[in-house]
């Protein structure tokens, strides 16, 4: 028993180390070919750099006449802050409504958000350009802000899974003691909430730095207000891709690190935020 | 629900037979029934909801609307201007403009029937009350009821607005125009464009054969593709869950590290990389061929059938440390008993994976796969970040072998401007999401006892 047990744990460490060096693998490339000098462009006859250099790096921040990567970060991070407060904040309000708050209108809203988010979201992206030009703030990094916290109302699900875990009696003991609706929401749910104040967080300030449909269609031609996946992906169109693959590499790492980290650091939360609130048995 | 609703449009009625003098004035006069009460703030704002309305629809909204039905009928012309000695544009009417501003002056009278008919109620309930010697909720009542027994109400407002104005006012909107024929023929303000009924939907269903061949083609593959990257991810995610959470496994940690920085790195940065990885000329290609595996590149993701292949076997790299991540949770909420029990009985690993593990994590995880597989056919990024659809073939309109219908959409928009056709597709894509959740989400259980779980 205990040697096809062992047996059966090296094959697994086996399987486990193969698959490993599968994931890691383009992430190593992509480190790599972010500090390759020579040869240059992006499809070469050589797997590895022949050279190396760090200049792919000082370039994204010296040579920005064409790709502003500074300018895109900073908006990126502006952009990021404000529609994470927002969307948070507008999350789990709709969720703590719909976990908690018993009124006439919440079965006819969750059902109209469920239908709602069955439409194609890209859809709806002509119109809204439309409606940012009637309001004057078309290429504004305000609109992406609305935009990004605008559809928080459609994302209650996994908070509200989670709200609904924390036991009514709780809430129902504080009512009895004279506090209002409120005061549970900010002194009794919210402190129990943690993993998915956290997972929330997260998600809300992740999604500016990955979307680059939306900002494409907002945009459009004004590269100042331009967010980091737009910025980045212009750098691989069919003109740009032999001069600035390694650069794009170069800001890619950059940009990958502060979330990579920032995902592992917050993993925990991140697991107990998904699971509490999307998987009920 | 409907019998309600009607006992409440007689209850309006009755409000105004059964009420007085102020009351009645409600009915034309917003908030009076609460204004010459002594609720003034409650009825200055009343009030001040029907005045904006009433001026926003004199000064902008009902131009819009009473254009509504045709869509404009002035085309754009040229007319040649004597006093500057060359042709100016005179611009006519701008039926794009017309349905947008058309459907939000809409939406905005829905919202102000609403504030009406509680302007109504307030004022006969104030009328009651007032005769019943009762006092008369102040304006700082009605803000201490929205901390608690209306908090519902503070809580949506903020948030339904920005759905309203950004993601219901552009759905109606798009979902109209699939019954216009607003495409590049007909663009404002250049050309006008109008109501056509359905006939995009009869044209994209069997009348042009090439657009619902390409229609039939991408069903097929979005359904097949949302398919494999569903259950395909989900089975080996939990299988990877199981191994690193085997007992006797060691560094279950760093295990998990490796396969989450994959999650972690945003996924245009690992899908673009892995499109340039992949290419005829790219490093792979360049790899096997070095190493002397291959003397003609594969055709990753230029050859139809194995691109198709390809982008499933990619999306297992994305997804399936994304499934070991929710599902480890889950796995170990499954009562170690049941295995112990079925160990005794002499069941192997296999065994248990399939009479064990398998039924309790699809049972608990319904809801999941259900939201999976509808993003999956809505999975823009992957698709559209790999192969931006291609290979190109000519038996499709403007689209290639691996498109979904959402990435057909979008290439319609943005590349075709055929806004009409593009918003048709949405539809037809609304409906199959529609189908499959409403087959699947009936029949489970963690949906029908929403209530229950608390």
């Amino acid at each position: 028993m205990k040697k096809k047990e062992s047996i059966s744990n090296a094959g697994i460490y086996v399987i486990l180390c193969v698959m490993s060096l599968i994931w890691l693998f383009p992430i190593v490339w992509l480190i790599l070919q972010s500090f390759r000098e020579t040869p240059q462009g992006a499809f070469t006859k050589n797997f590895l750099p022949l050279t190396y250099t760090t200049q792919n790096y000082t370039k994204l921040f010296t040579d920005t006449t064409l790709f502003n990567y500074p300018r895109w970060f900073l908006n990126t991070l502006v952009v990021a802050v404000a529609s994470c407060i927002i969307t948070t904040v507008l999350v789990l309000l709709t969720a703590y409504a719909f976990s908690r708050l018993r009124f006439a209108a919440r079965r006819p809203m969750m059902n109209v958000i469920l239908i709602l988010g069955m439409f194609p979201g890209f859809m709806s992206m002509i119109a809204i350009y439309h409606i940012l030009k009637a309001i004057g703030l078309i290429q504004s990094l305000f609109s992406l802000v609305l935009i990004y916290s605008g559809g928080a109302i459609t994302k209650y699900y996994i908070a509200k899974g989670f709200f609904d875990t924390i036991p009514r009696s709780i809430d129902e003991a504080a009512l009895i003691d004279g506090a209002t609706k409120n005061e549970v929401f900010w002194k009794i749910s919210l402190p129990l909430s943690k993993p998915i104040i956290i997972y929330t967080i997260l998600e809300s300030f992740i999604a500016p730095w990955v979307d680059f449909i939306v900002v494409s269609v907002i945009m459009k031609d004004n590269y100042n207000n331009y967010t980091i996946a737009l910025g980045l992906y212009q750098m691989l169109t069919r003109e740009n891709i032999t001069k600035y693959f390694t650069q794009f590499c170069a800001g890619a790492v950059l940009i990958a690190i502060p979330i990579t980290v920032l995902f592992i650091v917050m993993q925990k939360y991140y697991v107990g935020g998904v699971t509490a609130g999307g998987a009920k048995g | 629900m409907q019998k309600r609703a009607h006992t409440e449009g007689i209850g309006f009625l009755r409000y105004f037979v059964k009420g007085d003098l102020l009351t009645r004035l409600s009915f034309f006069l917003m908030g009076a029934g609460s204004l010459f009460r002594g609720q003034i703030v409650k009825g200055l704002l009343y009030l001040a909801i029907q005045a904006g309305y009433i001026y926003y629809m004199i000064t902008f909204g009902a131009f819009y609307v009473i254009k509504l039905p045709t869509l404009g009928t002035v085309t754009q012309t040229k007319e040649f201007d004597p006093a500057l000695g060359f042709s100016v544009i005179k611009p006519g009417d701008n039926s794009m403009l017309i349905l947008l501003y058309g459907v939000m002056s809409l939406l905005l009278g829905i919202v102000v029937i609403v504030f009406y008919l509680m302007n109504i109620k307030t004022a006969y309930v104030n009328q009651v009350t007032l005769r019943a010697g009762g006092r008369l909720k102040s304006f700082r009542d009605d803000l201490k009821d929205l901390l608690d027994s209306r908090f519902h109400v503070t809580v949506l407002t903020l948030p339904v607005v920005l759905a309203a104005a950004f993601t219901v006012t552009p759905l109606i909107f798009m979902i109209l125009m699939a019954f216009t024929n607003y495409n590049r023929d007909h663009q404002p303000p250049g050309n006008l464009f109008t109501w056509i009924g359905l006939q995009n939907f009869t044209q994209v269903l069997y009348g042009n054969p090439l657009w619902s061949n390409t229609l039939i083609r991408l069903f097929l593959w979005t359904i097949v593709w949302a398919f494999f990257a569903t259950f395909l991810n989900y089975i080996f995610g939990i299988i990877l869950a199981l191994m690193i959470n085997k007992k006797g496994i060691r560094i279950k940690k760093f295990w998990r590290t490796v396969f989450i920085t994959t999650v972690a790195v945003p996924q245009f940065v690992s899908l673009m990389l892995i499109s340039k990885f992949l290419h005829d000329q790219g490093a792979l290609n360049t790899l096997l061929m070095n190493l002397g595996v291959i003397r003609q590149f594969i055709p990753f993701l230029s050859n139809g059938m194995i691109a198709k292949i390809t982008v499933i076997v990619v999306n297992l790299w994305v997804g399936i440390p994304y499934t070991m991540l929710i599902s480890s949770g889950v796995l170990m909420n499954i009562p170690e008993d049941l295995y112990e029990a079925s160990r005794i009985d002499g069941a192997g690993t296999v065994a248990q994976f399939f009479n064990i593990t398998m039924p309790y994590m699809l049972q608990v995880t319904t809801p999941y796969l259900i939201t999976q597989f509808v993003a999956n056919i809505n999975n823009f990024n992957v698709i559209y970040l790999l192969t931006q659809g291609d290979p190109k073939s000519l038996n499709l309109y403007q689209a290639g072998e691996t498109d979904l219908l959402v990435t057909w959409l979008y290439k319609l928009t943005v590349n075709e401007q055929n806004y009409s056709l593009a918003s048709t597709i949405g539809i037809i894509i609304f409906v199959i999401c529609a189908a499959v959740s409403l087959l699947t989400y009936n029949r489970s259980r963690a949906v029908q006892e929403e209530d229950q779980f608390q």
